[in-house]
């Protein structure tokens, strides 16, 4: 049973934050230096809160598997930063976006943690514009604002459409100046392999350099995880090829709580895949729905070009099931509906699935450049990927997998079950609850890491004794050994088949067992089907070469195990929700018109696994959620 | 579509490396040309030899991983265009395809394609970063700034730090690196105040690196992936005279002693 006390802090919403950071303990300047804090990842999470954390005084030091802090899958993002800073006068605030998250993610969020990610959501675009952040200004000097899916103010900031990136590089710039001082120490081209837990706290890890394969001990006396999502496990998804869910399963096993893995969301309109051999998803921003008409063909096999296609044979099923909200119904049923067309056998393109999305009508109407005008970047890069010219043919879209909302359980002051190890941005599960809005993420990550974990850590800290455990203590020694037998373990199977392969595989049962709509039969099935293609795994995979240089097919493999076991959680998951709630859909629970249902009076709660050893059921534990400041109410599309 | 494709392989930095080539078939134009060399990796995989290594995380242009020279040109032939983002249509059935690291005395080679660009790095923790705490900031909006000048900094900005530049330059300068990031600092307000110190720590560090010194090649600017202009050197190049000029006190020792 793991002890899940949130520490929620008691009164009203709108002062919770202020007055449990003034009931926190400190850690005073001149002891700072003496504690030691390791913080894994360095995308808006890691970089932020290494680079708030050394500038207080802490020693940090900060692990990352890329070759510079400057490359984590953070700087993809493209669309922008949600504030409630209210320059458009149009009545946001901090209450607004609160409850706009609440709503997006169908209340299955821990409204204190949500209420204080809206209270932050100002201070981070002060914080980034003080950086030299160069975000977009309107002809006056003063800060631009743009429009985002779902909610009813401008509020999202950007800088064209790379505000990952310029974010990104802020907080690497704010690491780098503390590299420069000494108060961190980077290690690039090391993966965290495990963790060492004494006496219930975290202690330290051990890390494999990638590059010379040398392992090594580092102790520590708090951890900060954040080392992003985990939607590579569907092997397709618009994630870097290097995200993992390594790091968390490692906290996992080693006693930390993972809390509702299987919310994941699909984003619907992605470019499909052309082939097998596909590595990766490219995202076309959701914004072209604005303009595009979604369709397939009547009939089943039409091969002829989109154009040749007369009107009366097309297929315009959003339009026709959907009449009110046409191609702009929200993403989880735009996805869904794309699913099910081609599981029909409607989808075009080379793998049929994919659909179109057509602008003729638009062109017709406000023609070619105006359209053009407005979505120019997007279609550059369509027509990049794809050879194709959405002006002249249709785009063809399908749903691919985005984000992923689950992680490491964490309480209010975004502390595991594994005291002394924290987790921030998309690797903890506190704030977007089975679905995320458009432009949250990157709030989250750098409310997370700026201005969260730095105040919440030396709570903790305070109650430790600094560098009480060393490498020499005998876990240390036991857990690099395991970490050694799993590495040499990967390297003499001497099967018939790369990592790739299997992980190509594993994403197939995941996309069809665990994808956009689950049922109890499919997510049966699936779980007897990763156990299998597990097994096949440890006595058929191949990794060339040796563990003592920079071998990448052996990094892959290490995380492709990882993932096994990880799908089969999600798998479970799945399962033991019996209801319908944003991104996760039950084919069994859904409403006559098939939209989500929700069971609040069963599932207002978080899932929260324990791991009870391989090749045991993890227990079930569940966290309860209060909606007190903001009620419980249903999602409607429809007025 | 089939391919010859001539890979540089070398086994650590020590190692003399040499090329390596290899067929490949069934290949078709709209894979990209890192799932081309996925399939070579696949293929030596199985068949027991050892993959080429090669650096890639996002593979949608902007995290600045990848790294290599494709038929001679860093990023190879498309302009403004990284190599996760170069399709197989862009070569012919048939074609021979010669692919190498970025070549530079300041990036020695890891593996095969995997070079160490960690002077990078370096030259931003000599400067490239505006001094500041995380907590209250003052208010955005109170210091306005023109749309034209975000705009430029915002080009400059735009650099993905991949090296590109370095690779395509014949005395392998990181000048366009660093002065995108001198430029980015040095046009917004916030950057001002330590403005001079910047360029002059900076360029410093760039040379200790052992990058070479610029000549107006231009090559950097041909082959960089997001289009980084060198109009951004010239401004360095007057940034950098201008400190060497008005040289302030460094009084910092001082301050710290109170």
């Amino acid at each position: 049973m793991l002890n899940l006390d949130a520490k929620l802090p008691g009164g009203p919403i709108e002062e919770a934050w202020t007055n449990h950071k003034d009931q926190l303990r400190l850690v005073g300047p001149n002891n700072r230096p003496n504690y030691k804090v390791l913080v894994v990842g360095t995308g808006l999470a890691g970089a932020s809160a290494a680079a708030s954390m050394a500038a207080m005084g802490y020693q940090v030091e900060s692990f990352c598997f890329q070759d510079s802090p400057r490359r984590a899958h953070s700087i993809a993002a493209q669309g922008g930063i949600n504030a409630s800073k209210n320059y458009r006068n149009d009545g946001d605030s901090t209450w607004r976006l609160f409850t706009d998250t609440q709503k997006g993610g169908d209340f299955r969020a821990r409204e204190a943690n949500v209420y204080r990610l809206a209270e932050l959501s100002t201070a981070i675009i002060d914080q980034c514009v003080a950086q030299g952040v160069p975000f977009a200004r309107e002809y006056g000097g003063k800060l631009a604002n743009r429009s985002f899916g779902g909610v009813l103010v401008e509020r999202t900031f950007y800088c064209r459409g790379e505000t990952g990136q310029q974010l990104l590089l802020g907080a690497y710039s704010a690491m780098q100046e503390q590299i420069a001082a000494k108060r961190i120490k980077m290690h690039t081209r090391t993966e965290v392999m495990d963790f060492i837990v004494v006496d219930g706290k975290l202690r330290g890890l051990i890390t494999r350099d990638l590059t010379t394969g040398e392992f090594k001990r580092h102790s520590a006396d708090a951890v900060v995880l954040a080392t992003g999502g985990y939607g590579n496990v569907f092997y397709l998804s618009t994630n870097a090829k290097g995200s993992n869910v390594s790091s968390l399963m490692r906290a996992y096993k080693r006693g930390a709580g993972f809390a509702n893995p299987c919310f994941t969301q699909i984003h619907p309109t992605s470019i499909p895949a052309s082939g097998d051999y596909q590595s990766k998803l490219t995202l076309m921003s959701e914004s072209l729905r604005n303009d595009g008409r979604i369709w397939v063909p009547r009939k089943e096999g039409d091969n002829r070009a989109p154009v040749d296609i007369p009107e009366a044979e097309r297929f315009y099923y959003l339009e026709e099931r959907y009449p009110r909200f046409g191609n702009l119904v929200p993403r989880d049923v735009a996805a869904r509906n794309a699913k099910d067309v081609c599981d029909q056998g409607l989808g075009v393109g080379p793998t049929g699935y994919g659909v179109y999305l057509d602008f003729a009508a638009a062109i017709k109407e406000k023609g070619a450049d105006a359209v053009k005008a407005k979505y120019s970047n997007l279609f550059e890069m369509y027509e990049r990927i794809t050879d194709d010219d959405p002006v002249k043919t249709p785009m063809r879209i399908y749903p691919a997998v985005h984000y992923t909302m689950g992680g490491l359980w964490v309480d209010y002051n975004l502390m595991t079950s594994i005291p002394g190890l924290y987790a921030a941005g998309e690797s903890n599960f506190a704030d977007h609850g089975a679905n995320r809005l458009g432009a949250s993420s990157l709030m989250q990550c750098l409310a997370d890491g700026y201005f969260i974990v730095p105040v919440t850590i030396g709570d903790y800290l305070s109650r430790v004794e600094p560098g009480e455990i060393g490498t020499d203590h005998e876990e240390f020694e036991k857990v690099e050994s395991e970490v050694i037998e799993q590495t040499s373990k990967l390297l003499s199977i001497n099967g018939e088949r790369s990592s790739q392969s299997f992980h190509r595989e594993l994403g197939k049962i995941m996309w069809e067992h665990c994808g956009i709509a689950r049922s109890k039969e499919s997510l049966e099935e699936g779980l007897e089907k990763i156990p299998k293609l597990r097994d096949e795994f440890w006595s058929n995979l191949r990794v060339a070469g040796e563990s003592n240089h920079l071998n990448q097919t052996l990094e892959h493999a290490g995380r492709v195990a990882d993932f096994m076991d990880f799908g089969e959680l999600m798998c479970q998951d799945a399962l033991a929700r019996e209801e319908s709630c944003g991104c996760h859909l039950r084919e069994e629970y859904q409403t006559e018109e098939n939209e989500a249902k929700r069971n609040d009076d069963e599932f207002a709660f978080v899932s929260v696994f324990e791991h009870k050893g391989d090749g045991q059921k993890p227990e079930l534990n569940k966290e309860s959620l209060a909606f007190e400041a903001f009620p419980l109410a249903t999602r409607n599309y429809k007025s | 579509m089939r391919i010859k494709i001539h890979v540089w392989r070398q086994k650590s930095a020590d190692d003399k490396g040499r090329m390596e080539s290899h067929d490949l078939d069934g290949l078709t134009p709209d894979m990209s040309f890192l799932e081309m060399l996925d399939c070579l990796n696949e293929k030596l995989t199985v068949e027991g030899a050892e993959p080429v290594a090669f650096d890639h995380d996002c593979r949608e242009g902007v995290c600045g991983s990848c790294s290599m020279v494709v038929n001679g040109e860093a990023h190879g032939p498309r302009r403004e265009t990284t190599t996760c983002q170069l399709y197989m249509r862009s070569f012919e059935d048939g074609a021979e395809i010669f692919v190498e690291p970025f070549r530079a005395a300041a990036f020695p080679i890891v593996r095969d394609l995997v070079v160490d660009r960690s002077a990078f790095d370096r030259i931003i923790q000599a400067g490239g970063y505006i001094s500041n705490h995380s907590g209250p900031k003052p208010e955005p909006n109170s210091i306005p700034i023109e749309p034209i000048v975000q705009e430029a900094a915002l080009d400059a900005a735009s650099c993905i730090g991949c090296g590109a530049c370095v690779a395509a330059c014949p005395n392998g300068s990181a000048m366009l690196f660093t002065s995108a990031k001198v430029s980015h600092l040095g046009l917004m307000p916030q950057g001002q105040t330590e403005r001079y110190d910047r360029v002059e720590s900076m360029v410093n560090q760039m040379e200790e690196e052992g990058f070479g010194s610029c000549r107006n090649y231009a090559e950097c600017e041909a082959q960089c992936p997001k289009g980084i202009s060198i109009a951004f050197i010239g401004r360095m190049n007057a940034d950098y005279l201008k400190s060497q000029l008005v040289q302030p006190d460094d009084r910092r020792g001082k301050m710290h002693a109170q």
